[in-house]
């Protein structure tokens, strides 16, 4: 039971512990897919936006901030969807990129591929299809250590 | 704000996502099937943006999903090019790159859209849709410029479903943008791309109508919505 009202900037850090379902290294804030938090008198509306339109992931990812914010006593919660402005891979913070490439994903880049082999840190690399496992992913092959990777597509 | 505009463009997005998955554990070669499969996703995704926006417009208590499931061929508003068989990769791949070309150029006009929400979908759907055109792109080019029966293939492809080009330019008062305008900007993406592909257009025109009207669909969209109709039709209280 929430007796005061938690601040915007709490619930910012509290969703900054939840994880994405599909690649649990990066959070939700880290991805750049919380667009806004925002009370709305005794509501609290948190807007989301959707990283590809047909992401099965989305509603596993409204399903976590609602139970995130339960967990922590929020008891009137909406959820708003916003599609525009589309989602970029720009709004993936330092943080979260840095992450991603210590998990073995090489981060977006807007020159259009992958900098460097996340693996052995080789700039040889190749693409082997401009899809991946899921929709925000492309398969990349590193030339020296041979190992394919999986990297984060720019949009 | 036409209705049956956004019908038009949830429907051409439902039946071509859902040819498409038809691809899913049997395309040539794994990255492929996964990226079939990955496009498919994204025009499911849209599918749900466009008729979900005509449904609540429409405010007859129906839903994407009711649109989709619940009506029969003749209501379907899509393009007699998406609703055509997907027969080998090569006649899979071409389809995909004369839609993707009309789409990029119909989704790009539709962002100076009056209406916010329909700029929002765009804007949304566009960045999908560049990266399906680069990618249908590169395989056309790679196989119109590949082995002999590659090529012949590819060409053989162009011939089959140059007919079904023109009905993506014709145009009414349903549409949300004048379709006629985006020819030229097609005509000239698809004219450098056949020349890196060593394809030849067809010297003809010849138009086949009637999908986007829904006056006359070819007989392939019944056994298609067959298919993928049947679970909610004969299990209504089916949930996932």
């Amino acid at each position: 039971m929430v007796t005061v009202q938690p601040s915007v900037a709490q619930v910012w850090t509290w969703l900054s512990a939840a994880p994405d379902p599909e690649i649990p290294v990066l959070s939700l804030t880290d991805l750049g897919i919380i667009r806004d938090v925002a009370w709305d008198g005794d509501t609290l509306v948190v807007t989301v936006t959707p990283t590809y339109s047909g992401c099965p992931a989305t509603s596993i990812i409204n399903l976590e901030i609602e139970s995130a914010l339960r967990a922590k006593g929020v008891e009137n919660l909406s959820l708003k969807r916003q599609i525009a402005p589309p989602w970029t891979t720009d709004w993936m913070t330092d943080t979260g990129k840095a992450k991603l490439e210590a998990y073995g994903i090489a981060p977006p880049r807007p020159a259009g591929g992958p900098a460097r082999c996340p693996l052995c840190k080789s700039p040889a690399v190749e693409k082997i299809s401009q899809f991946g496992s899921t929709p925000c992913k492309a398969q990349w092959r590193c030339t020296d250590c041979l190992e394919p990777f999986d990297y984060f597509k720019c949009i | 704000m036409s209705v049956a505009g956004l019908i038009r463009l949830g429907d051409n997005a439902l039946v071509l996502g859902q040819r498409l998955s038809e691809w899913c554990g049997h395309a040539p070669a794994l990255e492929e099937d996964i990226a079939l499969a990955n496009t498919a996703l994204d025009l499911i995704g849209q599918t749900q943006l466009w008729l979900g926006l005509a449904a609540d417009r429409e405010g007859q208590g129906r839903t994407a999903d009711t649109l989709a499931y619940h009506r029969d061929a003749w209501d379907f508003r899509n393009l007699l090019l998406v609703e055509q068989p997907n027969r080998d990769f090569g006649v899979t791949m071409m389809r995909q790159f004369l839609f993707d070309s009309w789409h990029f150029e119909a989704l790009t006009a539709l962002i100076g859209h009056p209406d916010p929400d329909i700029s929002a979908i765009a804007q949304k759907s566009v960045k999908e849709v560049t990266y399906h055109r680069e990618r249908s792109t590169d395989t056309v080019i790679a196989l119109g410029d590949g082995t002999e029966e590659s090529h012949q293939r590819m060409q053989s492809a162009l011939d089959r479903l140059w007919p079904y080009v023109g009905e993506m330019f014709s145009t009414d008062a349903d549409d949300l943008t004048d379709m006629r305008a985006l020819r030229s900007a097609f005509d000239a993406y698809v004219e450098t791309v056949l020349a890196a592909a060593t394809l030849t257009r067809p010297a003809s025109d010849f138009a086949h109508m009637g999908g986007k009207t829904g006056a006359r669909h070819s007989e392939h969209l019944g056994h298609m919505l067959a298919t993928m109709q049947v679970l909610p039709r004969s299990h209504p209280d089916a949930t996932w």
